[in-house]
Formats: structure tokens, C-alpha cells, sequence
């Protein structure tokens, strides 16, 4: 809770980064490319999993926060991630990554996954 | 009795000896030497050596009066050596050959018929120590290598290392030649030491450097009962090649073997036993962190008995097992951020426990920030304290505690819970009740969530950590299994996934986080399991394996079973993080050439084929598996293996964590 809160305080800041239409545009295979190349899969996962040992848990696929909040999260963190500023990583590069981890195939449930609902 | 030779031989112990004196002089003083001394033309030459016990010193070191003396004339020393040796019941040695320590191999494996200990062959020092430690957290018993000289010690001292920082035991005999004035020339020289030991003696517990046969079995035995007295620790003797190699020399003194009595394990002081029951009952919100805690079935059940006691929520920490992960009172480290009262066991590091750094480059470094509330009471039980050792920062942090009580955890739980017990009232019984229902509905939460965590990326390729060990587990679920002592950061899905209520389901890290212990350590594990019947399984890492590959080939060697699944992200990934990390830092994009991760941490291009590398050790082994479809059936395949006997290698492309 605390992760989303931060964040959409920082919702202003992130309109101005990314510029407008710039969501319309984005491309979730270009994402991908820009998601690897930017080293976003290290601690997240290719698939954007996370992990409980690189990023708290959290998990980014399907992008629970709103795309200006995800840019604010990403250019200035508040926990363990490094910051990417649009030096590093452009805005569009960015706003591709997140049609990227919008485009995450939903996860099954458990239940329905017989090697886990059976342990 | 006198010696009647005098042969450059004789001289050369007298050099020795004469080593010696300088640490022996003021401390011994024996009527019979001075006797033996008297009678002796030559004897001042001889003296002192390690000087004989005297009939009432002897009797007490030898422990019992029923030590027979040891008929010795004519015989190499290193067969006495090997009697000593095998007092102690040490099943195995893993080690490198080596010429500095030829003698008493000699005699291992004709004298001592290779047996008790049998000698398995390594490829490397580090190896020998690996497989010596794996081998320990299984079992709770130390083996013994043998290292070459000075560069054979070099070698074994990254794995020294880990057993050092993972309180675990291992007997090292370190070959070296002191007779500066006998010793072949050459090679041999460069490969000696005037105090060999003093390579690993800032991370073993104890060390000595034996002059004499007599010196040697008292200095074994007593190396023995040090490393498995807690904390245990790796010790190291020299071997010196002049005392193995010459025939026996007693001195005018029957030689004998001192008797091995094992040392009752250090508890905690009533008094501060009594005060920390006293804390527990009073807290509203006790938690209980372990971390090396537990090393026996025995200790993992007086655990649970103080958790559901308390109904305290248990945290478990890395070093060991600790708790079963199917018990209601598992639970995440979130919880010790609600505690009034903490009860660290055996912590590594209870800095970290109640504090947070975040690796955020905040004035250069990072954000410290306390995990605790204010008057949060602290509690530790513990060795730290007993392990006096300086120079290695392995000891973390200072972090002030409001009861700490040295002592061995297994060893003072039982009269922490009898406190607790006695000073319990019906009042605090019926309310600590109610805190263990929520516990449980928390931990069922806990449970679901974590299931759900894994489905996702489940058909992912490369493939998810989270599948690959449900994967696993589906093929050994039904068998007595081991996850052994190995490398794979797999986000802790086995302590998430898999039921474990043995202490030797999984026995924690390395302790040392030096990387090439997985693999060793691994196989060490697999032994230990052979033994008892026991299916092992490791879960190895591609940057790990690379270190000491030639484990593998040991494995296959002495048909040691292993089913060995790869966690291959094809990269030193935790270094991929941090120069990732620091290139943010610094606003500059991460220069990757041609891979994935920043250059100079990926390993790809080409990729390596440990399953092949694995075959030409002789191990059956298949991959590289990517979709995740095939690979239930090839771990099936592997398992199948397994249980012939044979080592079997899954190599799996994964996920980076």
C-alpha cells in the first residue's frame, strides 16, 4: 500500500516525463526490447514476476499502478531500485516497457495448476 | 631407549623440537623427562620435544587408565598417525594428492586399508573442503582432508572459509616440510611454511603445528573435540612430512592415542534463562528469529515446543532449517516489525534483523532505518560470543541486546522452556491462546498467496524458478528426501513450496557466500545422504559450477547419487544487479557488448553446456531444458537415474531469480 501511495503522489511529476500521447504510441514489443536492454528483467523477472530476494515480491506484470505513477515510481524510487532518468532510459522507451508489462498474459490461478493446488 | 643413531634424521627432529621450545619451555615440567634426561648422554640434544607426560598427566589426557600403550618401534610414523585417525571414526577424506602429505597417504590406504576414513579423490582443495562441509550440515560430524603445502592450503581457503562463517566442522591436515636444512630442495621448499597454519588461522577455531608422534595424537584428538564442541568450526594441524615419514620415535615413553570424550555443548546462565522466559511471558507480541539455531531433530523440536508455548511467531532466517515450514507459526520477517519482545537465536547477524539498509546510493551508500518499535526488548542466545576470532568481519554489526546469553541453542532451549513453563500463569496461558488462532489464519493466508505468487510466469520461458522447483518436487515428493547443501537463489521457493520438518531437508547457505561451495558442498550432502538411504537433490547454479566443476567428477567416481537441477540465468546475476545498479547511479546507460547483462557478468556467448561437461565427468545429464512443458519429464528421466546410484545433471534455462 505504501509502494502505490508514494507513487500517486508523485502522478504530477510523471505527466510532465512522459510526454502526452505518448501511452497511445507505445509499443509492448518494443517494450520488450527496451525492458531487456534497459535491465528491467534483473530484479523483475522477464516476465515481470519479481522475486521475494530482488524486488520485495512485488510484481510489475499487469502493471497494478497507472502509467504516471508507474514513470514517477520509476524515475525517482523510493525503495531498493536504481533511479532511470530520461538520460538512461527516453520516454518513449518507457512508456513501451509499460505496454509491455500491461500486455503480461493474467496468471492462472493456482487452483487450476494441479503441481501447485496439490502441495 | 636412548636413540643410538645420529643421522641427519635425528637431527632433524632435533630441529623440530627445538621449534618447539620456545611455546614449551616454561609450561612443562616433568620428573621423568629430567629423569630420562639424566640417564641419557644424548638427551639434552633431544629435549624438549613435546615432552612426555608424566604417569598422572598422561592418565588424565589419556582420559581413562585402560589406554594401552602403543607398541611402536620401527614403524612409520604416519602409520601411527593413521591409529590415531581412526579412533575418531571419520568416514571420510576427501582430498587432492599430494606429495607434501605422500606419507601418511601411503599408510591410509595400505596400513589403514582405506578405510575409516576412505579416501575419496578430489580435483582440488577446494573441493575436499566443500564436500567435507556439505557433508557436516548433514550429519553433524566433521571429516578430515589433507591439503598440499602451501598451495594446497591456498586453495582450500575460500571453502575454509564458508565452514568458518557456517560454524561447521571440518579436520584439515595441511602437508609441509619444517627441516629447512633436510627437506628436498626445489619444489618441495617453495611449498613449505615456517607456520603454515597462519594461511587460515584468522578463520579456524584452533590450530597446532605437531613435533612429535606423541604430539600428533594429543593435538588430533584434541582438534577433533574443539571443532565439534559449539561453536563448531574447521581446525587445522600441520603435517609435518619429516614426523610422517620417519619411523616412530618415542622418546623412552610408551606412546599412546588419548581417549575422545565428546565436550558437552556451552548453555545459557540460569539466571539470564530465567529473565528471558520472564520477557517472553510478559510480551504481547513475542517472535522468535533462528538462524544457525538448530542442527538436529532434537533441537528443531524443542523450537516448536517454546514457539507453541509462546504461540510466537517463528522467523527463519537462512543459516539452518530451524522450523518446519508446514507449522502455523512460520512466518515472514514482517512480523518482527509488530514484536515487543524479540528472541534471537543463533542470529548471523541481529543488526540485520532489527534494521533495514536499503542499497539506495543515499550519500553514497544507502538508508539505515530501524525495523523495530521503540523499547522493542532483545533477546540472544548464541555463540558469537565464543568465537573470538578478529581480522574477518564475518561477526556483522554490533547490535546492543537487552539479554544476551552465550550459549549453544540446542543445548539451553531445555531450560528456557522448563522456565517458561514454571513462570507461566492460567491469565497469560488463556491469552496467549488467542494469539496463536490469528496466527494460524495468518499463515493460511500466507500459504495461498505464496501459491498464487508462483502461478505467475508459469509457462514462462526461460523458466520460472517458482516452476522449476514445483517441478522437482512433484519427482521426489513421495521419496525420503534431502535438499542438499547447495547454490541456487531460487527466491526461496523450496522453504515456500515444499513441506520441510527435518533438519536435513535443507540445511541452510554457506555461510561465507564465498562462491564454488554449491557444488562441493552439494555432493558432501549426497554422501552423507547415501549413507542413510536418503534421495539427495541440489539445486546448482551455472556462475557456482564453474568455480570447482570437478566435484562432479568425484561424485561420479564414487557413485555418489545426486540429482543436480541447474538454476542457469546464464550470468554472475547478483554482479549483473550491481553494476546495473551503480551505472543508474551514476546517470550512465550500462554498457552490455553483446549480452544481457553489463559486461563482464554474463556468462553466454558462448553459452556453457554443463550438461555435457557433466557427461564427460561421467554423470548421466540432459539440456539445455527451456520450455517449461519438458521439464517435468526430464527431471523424471533424472530421478530415475538417481536411484540406481548414478549422479544426474538437469541443465535448466531459468529465470534470473
Amino acid at each position: 500500500m505504501q509502494f502505490v501511495r508514494v507513487h500517486l503522489q508523485l502522478a504530477a511529476v510523471a505527466v510532465s516525463l512522459v510526454a502526452p500521447g505518448t501511452a497511445l504510441a507505445a509499443s509492448a514489443e518494443n517494450g520488450k526490447t527496451a525492458y531487456v536492454k534497459n535491465g528491467c528483467w534483473q530484479c523483475h523477472g522477464y516476465e515481470g514476476q519479481g522475486s521475494v530476494t530482488t524486488s520485495a515480491g512485488r510484481v510489475i506484470a499487469g502493471t497494478p499502478l497507472p502509467a504516471d505513477a508507474f514513470s514517477a515510481y520509476v524515475r525517482r524510487p523510493s525503495g531498493a531500485m536504481p533511479p532511470f532518468s530520461a538520460a538512461i532510459l527516453p520516454d518513449a522507451d518507457l512508456a513501451d516497457i509499460y505496454a509491455y508489462l500491461e500486455a503480461r498474459p493474467k496468471p492462472k490461478s493456482s487452483k487450476d495448476i494441479p503441481l501447485l493446488s496439490g502441495q | 631407549m636412548a636413540k643410538k643413531d645420529r643421522s641427519p634424521k635425528l637431527d632433524r627432529r632435533r630441529f623440530l623440537t627445538a621449534a618447539a621450545v620456545a611455546g614449551a619451555s616454561g609450561a612443562v615440567s616433568s620428573g621423568k623427562a629430567g629423569a630420562a634426561t639424566a640417564g641419557t648422554a644424548e638427551a639434552p640434544a633431544r629435549l624438549p620435544s613435546a615432552l612426555p607426560p608424566n604417569a598422572h598427566v598422561a592418565a588424565a589426557e589419556a582420559g581413562a587408565p585402560d589406554v594401552p600403550p602403543y607398541a611402536s618401534e620401527g614403524r612409520p610414523g604416519s602409520d601411527f598417525m593413521v591409529d590415531v585417525i581412526k579412533t575418531l571414526n571419520i568416514k571420510y577424506l576427501p582430498a587432492n594428492p599430494a606429495s607434501s602429505y605422500r606419507a601418511i597417504h601411503e599408510s591410509l590406504i595400505n596400513y589403514g586399508k582405506n578405510s575409516m576414513p576412505e579416501f575419496l579423490t578430489c580435483t582440488h582443495e577446494e573441493c575436499g573442503v566443500g564436500i567435507a562441509h556439505g557433508y557436516a550440515k548433514i550429519t553433524n560430524k566433521p571429516l578430515m582432508t589433507l591439503c598440499h603445502g602451501t598451495v594446497g592450503l591456498m586453495h582450500a581457503t575460500m571453502n575454509v572459509y564458508n565452514a568458518f562463517c557456517d560454524r561447521m566442522p571440518v579436520v584439515i591436515l595441511a602437508g609441509n616440510d619444517l627441516d629447512a636444512a633436510h627437506r628436498p630442495p626445489g619444489v618441495p621448499t617453495v611449498h613449505s611454511a615456517q607456520d603454515i597454519n597462519a594461511i587460515v588461522r584468522d578463520y579456524t577455531k584452533w590450530d597446532d603445528t605437531p613435533v612429535s608422534a606423541q604430539h600428533f595424537a594429543q593435538s588430533f584428538v584434541r582438534a577433533y573435540q574443539i571443532a565439534t564442541t559449539p561453536p563448531y568450526a574447521p581446525v587445522v594441524l600441520s603435517l609435518d612430512d619429516g614426523l610422517a615419514t620417519e619411523p616412530v620415535r618415542d622418546f623412552g615413553q610408551k606412546l599412546y592415542i588419548p581417549k575422545f570424550v565428546p565436550t558437552a555443548p556451552p548453555a545459557g546462565e540460569a539466571g539470564a534463562v530465567r529473565e528471558a522466559a520472564r520477557l517472553l511471558i510478559n510480551a504481547e507480541r513475542p517472535v522468535i528469529v533462528a538462524d544457525r539455531a538448530v542442527n538436529t531433530q532434537r533441537g528443531m523440536n524443542f523450537l516448536v515446543q517454546l514457539a507453541e508455548l509462546l504461540q510466537a511467531p517463528m522467523v527463519r532466517e537462512r543459516g539452518r532449517l530451524n522450523f518446519p515450514t508446514t507449522h502455523y507459526l512460520g512466518r515472514p520477517a514482517s512480523v518482527i516489525a509488530q514484536a515487543d519482545v524479540v528472541l534471537g537465536l543463533e542470529l548471523t547477524d541481529y543488526w540485520a534483523t532489527v534494521n533495514k539498509f536499503v542499497d539506495n546510493n543515499a550519500e553514497g551508500v544507502g538508508t539505515i532505518t530501524s525495523t523495530i518499535k521503540l523499547g522493542t526488548k532483545l533477546i540472544s542466545i548464541g555463540t558469537l560470543q565464543l568465537m573470538t576470532k578478529a581480522n574477518y568481519q564475518e561477526f556483522q554489526r554490533f547490535q546492543s541486546v537487552d539479554v544476551p546469553i552465550a550459549g549453544d541453542v540446542e543445548a539451553t532451549l531445555p531450560a528456557l522452556i522448563e522456565a517458561v513453563k514454571y513462570a507461566l500463569t492460567d491469565d497469560r496461558k488463556n491469552m496467549i491462546g488467542q494469539r496463536g488462532e490469528a496466527t494460524r489464519k495468518d499463515h493460511e493466508k500466507g500459504r495461498d498467496a505464496t501459491r498464487q505468487a508462483a502461478a505467475i510466469a508459469w509457462d514462462a520461458s526461460p523458466i520460472s524458478t517458482a516452476r522449476l522447483c514445483a517441478e522437482i518436487y512433484a519427482q521426489i515428493k513421495d521419496l525420503d528426501w534431502s535438499l542438499v547443501p547447495s547454490s541456487g537463489d531460487v527466491s526461496g521457493w523450496p522453504l515456500r513450496l515444499w513441506p520441510m520438518d527435518k533438519p536435513y531437508h535443507w540445511t541452510g547457505t554457506s555461510g561465507g557466500y564465498g562462491v564454488g561451495w554449491g557444488c562441493p558442498a552439494s555432493v558432501g550432502g549426497a554422501l552423507a545422504n547415501r549413507d542413510e538411504g536418503r534421495f539427495s537433490v541440489a539445486i546448482q547454479s551455472d556462475g557456482d559450477l564453474m568455480y570447482a566443476p570437478g566435484a562432479l567428477w568425484t561424485a561420479a567416481r564414487h557413485k555418489i547419487p545426486l540429482l543436480s537441477v541447474m538454476h542457469n540465468n546464464r550470468g554472475y546475476h547478483q554482479e549483473v544487479m550491481h553494476v546495473q545498479r551503480l551505472s543508474n547511479f551514476r546517470n550512465r546507460v550500462a554498457n552490455l557488448g553483446n549480452d544481457l547483462g553489463p559486461v563482464g557478468t554474463s556468462i553466454m556467448n558462448p553459452d556453457i553446456e554443463y550438461h555435457k561437461l557433466a557427461q564427460s565427468m561421467g554423470w548421466w545429464a540432459k539440456g539445455p531444458i527451456t520450455d517449461p512443458a519438458e521439464l517435468g519429464p526430464a527431471i523424471k528421466e533424472a530421478v530415475a537415474v538417481v536411484k540406481s546410484g548414478q549422479p544426474a545433471l538437469v541443465n535448466v534455462w531459468t529465470q534470473p531469480r
